[in-house]
């Protein structure tokens, strides 16, 4: 079409020069520049808006600068935290069983002992002296039996409190994961983006399809994410070095406190 | 006395179940979250609530407000276990009618402490 109205007064311009019109040719050929200038215009026109558009986009899109420049460390100390936690929990554990191991020896060695002693009393190959000293024995072996079961019970306790690493680490674990989706729908959103502006040089459908794909991914992740954590409110353990503030209570004793600043 | 424990870890839910049994509660169920727990409450004849405030379906604090809702389940003592901590969640849970507190990591102490000290309300209440 554009062709067509170039040639057509390209041709009038050899006519109007091969006929000695001067004045017509010097109008065509006018003609032919102003047409020319205007696709290029036109063509300017659209790329300035389109840049226009994709900076307007980057600016808009501040989730990006706030994940690059908040998020990401924030998620590096999260996990540096879980690794100090599952890192507490473990030796908590092992003190636990290392303290509990001895314990159970020496009821274990303490008891064939005596039990031997008993075994003999028991066939009658024991003197008077011998009884009055084995009972004194047990005597002491009973105590020591009472004592020994309250520090099992109190390191099998310990180990069990220390499991409380699971959920407390799950529960920043999520809050990471979270975040990692965020930042896989910011690259979606980026990519989308680029395949609009870039479209003349790559195939933006190509793209796009791309981008559809990543999104739907991104949805379905975001729905199990939906399911498992609904709760805005909710905000999870407190990350030290992280969730710092005025708002945030550091321990059961501040809680105590607010609570009975409340009337409780 | 039958207590419910509800906490989407089900390794916090044995860890609270071991210290009930410690301090000689041993009727105890479990539920994973609000949305399970309601139905339970509403069935089952409880007599004490435990529970985390973050888990999926229904968050702790919805439960609490759905037991306070509740004609049956009004009284209900609750107890909330969680690693929330933020000042305003707890004049929350406080305004919603919690019986007691607890911020996750706790010790068997508070736990015990706590209870107690709900108990010792009911009975001169």
């Amino acid at each position: 079409m554009m062709g067509e109205q170039t040639l057509n007064q390209a041709r009038m311009l050899v006519e109007h020069i091969e006929s000695g019109d001067e004045q017509s040719a010097q109008d065509a050929l006018e003609e032919l520049s102003k047409l020319r200038e205007t696709d290029l215009y036109r063509e300017l026109g659209k790329l300035t808006r389109e840049l226009h558009d994709t900076l307007n986009n980057f600016k808009l899109d501040s989730r990006i600068t706030d994940l690059a420049a908040q998020d990401i460390p924030d998620a590096k100390e999260r996990l540096n935290y879980v690794i100090t936690m599952t890192e507490q929990a473990a030796n908590k554990t092992l003190n636990a069983v290392e303290e509990s191991l001895p314990v159970s020896e020496q009821l274990q060695g303490r008891s064939e002992e005596l039990g031997a002693q008993w075994e003999r009393f028991r066939r009658r190959e024991m003197s008077a002296d011998e009884f009055r000293e084995l009972s004194r024995e047990l005597d002491g072996f009973f105590a020591n039996v009472g004592q020994s079961a309250a520090s099992l019970h109190g390191n099998l306790s310990d180990v069990l409190m220390a499991q409380d690493f699971q959920d407390l680490t799950g529960q920043i674990i999520r809050r990471v994961i979270s975040l990692v989706q965020d930042v896989e729908q910011s690259l979606v959103d980026l990519v989308r983006l680029s395949g609009r502006a870039d479209g003349l040089h790559t195939s933006a459908a190509a793209v796009g399809a791309a981008a559809a794909a990543g999104g739907a991914a991104v949805a379905a992740a975001a729905a199990v994410a939906v399911e498992e954590a609904p709760d805005v409110e909710a905000q999870g353990p407190h990350v030290p070095g992280v969730d710092e503030g005025e708002n945030v209570i550091q321990g059961q004793d501040e809680v105590d406190d607010l609570l009975s600043s409340l009337g409780f | 006395m039958k207590i419910l424990i509800v906490d989407d870890f089900s390794t916090m839910r044995r860890i609270i179940k071991n210290l009930l049994r410690d301090l000689g509660y041993n009727n105890t169920a479990e539920a994973d979250d609000g949305k399970t727990a309601l139905p339970v409450l509403q069935t089952g004849d409880f007599d004490f609530l435990v529970t985390d405030w973050n888990m999926p379906g229904m968050t702790g604090i919805e439960l609490l407000k759905a037991v306070r809702a509740d004609a049956k389940l009004a009284s209900l003592p609750v107890l909330m276990v969680t690693a929330e901590s933020k000042r305003d969640q707890i004049v929350e849970a406080a305004q919603a009618g919690v019986n007691g507190y607890i911020v996750k990591p706790f010790t068997a102490a508070t736990l015990k402490e706590k209870i107690d000290k709900i108990f010792e309300r009911i009975a001169t209440a």
